[in-house]
């Protein structure tokens, strides 16, 4: 019996034939243009973190087409950068990340020549420790972290201690804190009267203890959501972002936000450009765009937090500039830290700790 | 049958798109993974570096995932995953059942409401969970117009176990549905004619027939559930934690991609266990075996 051999014997034409429909396919492949660039952008931002029209204001003026895509937390970011930048050409990156991807080589300085818009910041902002002169990015918002709540179930209508949520059980099973570490144990700290960027062992048992005592009365541990509980009810006091609480204060006039006496940290975020992005003209165009007096505006009525841009402050309605929650009295902010990233050695214990509270 | 030898040709041009898929896309990370766990942080001018890795630098983290702490969330999330695969197979038996015996019209229906679910993404479905489960969701007001008041049914153990339960059932489902299908029915005839009770015709007959599709359910519901970090981190509470969210916080926040890559294969290590047990039992009983 013959075994069928299939063979492959193909005539002098049929290569050819093969050769030239390969070759005429490789055409269609995309080409790396050398020349100009396109007019293209990639963003990678927060969501619900630019003004409604900002996009396509930027279209509207450039010409340059914007896409932009959302992450929910900075670890998200930096996993994904960390594997190589897939593309973005600028992103938004809160001040203690900027300092760990400047550490780890993932941020191209900027050119300041293209950035005009710059003269428009308040000079707080220009020469931050975590970024020197601003070599690598500018300042986009500024805030706190504090307490978000529902006056109308709350004692006396008011709250002004971080005890509320790490320290007692009046309100037990209607908290929620965040749900990252470096946030809760940070504010923990601020409340037993250390630093929050601590990096004692000594005090951060401390933290332990007291966080591992308190579980029982926390609900849940809310990342970014905990505005949207406290809006549903589900809890009555909620460590939140302060812009996160102004945006649902604006639809639900019986919730409130204030700083806790003990203090908290003030975090900033920032617009950095990411090595290998390949539209880095356009993102500088972007970046002086957004630092333009009116656009400053607009983003800051949308997203509610506080700007850093003196220009566009001057243009924000009163209940903006006076609101407490987005600017905090100055005897407050006298006892606010500026989160700073302490090295991978230090972010391992805390995790460490971290995993500990989470399962006791 | 042919020997694939003899007609190497034939073979590779079948079998290779899918070889090359399995040691491309699975084993080579697999193994990328592997070494990554037996290495550490690269310690670059006397620090820690926040993107290199040394690797080789000995068991460090397999022995770090042996402490307590992870060992007490591998037991608990043990302990969770089994929980929820029984209440899973005790709620889908009678719905494979129920299937089987229906009229023929209606079985390819009842099938497809089964397997509706998985047309829309796991994320939404527990994102429906909670808008059903929360104080002032459907749940709750369904039961507050006839005056029974408001129950905790979010955050807690008892909606991490639901979530659980509710993604994965079809999954229990099918090959239930696919074993008893395949029952001889007039073994249960027999049976009954025989003088045994409804009761001992179901524990002596029929459960020992299908055990092969009620272990393929075990475990395509057990393992899925011990890796799970969706479910807990949207519906748990405070004390929510399992084995997934610690695998996932260390590739995420806490940047410590070998600790990572040892607790997972910790986690695969503990499923292989599961599997051979199963096997060893199997062997060891007098049944049908897969």
């Amino acid at each position: 019996m013959s075994i069928y051999q299939p063979r492959f014997a193909p005539s002098r034409r049929t290569l050819l034939k093969g050769t030239g429909a390969l070759i005429a396919g490789i055409t269609f492949l995309p080409r790396f243009s050398q020349a100009e660039e396109e007019k293209k952008l990639n963003l990678y931002n927060y969501d619900t973190y630019i003004g409604e029209t900002t996009l396509a204001d930027f279209n509207g003026a450039t010409g340059i087409e914007t896409k932009m895509d959302l992450f929910a937390d900075m670890d998200e970011l930096f996993s994904k950068m960390k594997a190589g930048n897939p593309g973005y050409d600028a992103m938004v990156v809160s001040n203690d990340y900027l300092e760990r991807m400047v550490k780890a080589n993932m941020v191209t300085p900027l050119d300041h020549s293209k950035i005009p818009n710059m003269s428009n910041i308040d000079p707080a902002f220009l020469d931050p420790k975590f970024d020197p002169g601003r070599k690598y990015s500018i300042p986009y918002m500024w805030g706190t972290i504090g307490l978000g709540f529902r006056t109308s179930a709350v004692e006396g209508g008011m709250l002004d201690s971080w005890k509320t949520v790490f320290d007692s059980d009046k309100y037990a099973g209607k908290i929620s804190v965040l749900g990252d570490a470096q946030n809760v144990l940070g504010c923990a700290l601020k409340y037993l009267g250390f630093s929050f960027n601590s990096t004692d062992p000594a005090e951060l048992k401390k933290v332990e203890d007291l966080l591992v005592a308190q579980k029982k009365n926390i609900k849940v541990f809310a990342p970014d959501n905990g505005q949207d509980l406290l809006a549903s009810g589900e809890v009555v006091v909620c460590q939140e972002w302060n812009g996160d609480i102004a945006q649902v204060m604006v639809e639900d006039k019986d919730l409130n936000y204030i700083v806790p006496k003990e203090g908290t940290n003030i975090w900033e975020d920032t617009w950095a450009i990411p090595v290998n992005g390949p539209h880095p003209g356009n993102a500088h165009v972007f970046l002086n765009f957004i630092l333009d007096a009116e656009n400053g505006s607009k983003i800051a009525t949308t997203v509610q937090y506080a700007t850093p841009n003196a220009a566009a402050k001057k243009l924000m309605p009163p209940e903006y500039t006076g609101s407490p929650a987005i600017y905090p009295p100055q005897d407050v902010l006298t006892k606010c830290e500026n989160t700073i990233y302490l090295g991978e050695e230090i972010q391992k214990m805390r995790d460490e700790i971290w995993t500990k509270i989470q399962a006791a | 049958m042919d020997n694939w030898k003899d007609n190497k040709n034939v073979f590779w041009t079948l079998a290779g798109p899918g070889t090359f898929w399995l040691v491309m896309f699975f084993v080579v990370p697999l193994a990328f993974l592997f070494i990554m766990s037996f290495g550490g942080k690269a310690i670059i001018n006397g620090e820690m570096s926040i993107t290199e890795y040394d690797y080789f630098t000995g068991f460090g983290n397999y022995l770090r995932s042996l402490d307590p702490l992870y060992l007490g969330i591998m037991w608990k999330t043990i302990w969770v995953s089994a929980i929820a695969t029984v209440l899973c197979l005790v709620t889908a038996y009678p719905i494979a059942f129920g299937i089987c015996f229906a009229p023929e019209r209606w079985k390819p229906i009842l099938l497809m409401l089964v397997v509706l679910p998985f047309w829309i993404n796991l994320l939404i479905r527990t994102y429906a969970l909670i808008a059903v489960f929360r104080t002032q969701g459907y749940v709750n007001l369904a039961l507050g117009t006839v005056g029974l008041g408001p129950y905790e049914m979010l955050y807690n153990n008892f909606a991490v176990i639901f979530g659980l339960v509710y993604v994965y059932m079809p999954f229990m489902v099918l090959p239930l549905y696919a074993t008893i299908e395949r029952l001889d029915k007039s073994f249960l005839e027999a049976s009954l004619d025989l003088g045994a009770s409804q009761y001992t015709t179901f524990l002596k007959v029929t459960v020992p027939l299908t055990m092969p599709g009620i272990v393929t359910g075990v475990i395509l519901v057990f393992i899925p559930c011990l890796g799970s970090f969706l479910t807990p981190d949207l519906l748990g509470g405070a004390n929510a934690v399992m084995i997934g969210n610690v695998i996932e916080r260390q590739f995420k926040a806490a940047n410590d991609w070998p600790f990572g890559a040892a607790i997972s294969f910790m986690l695969m290590f503990a499923t292989f266990a599961a599997l051979m047990l199963r096997a060893f039992i199997a062997s060891r009983s007098r049944g049908v075996d897969v």
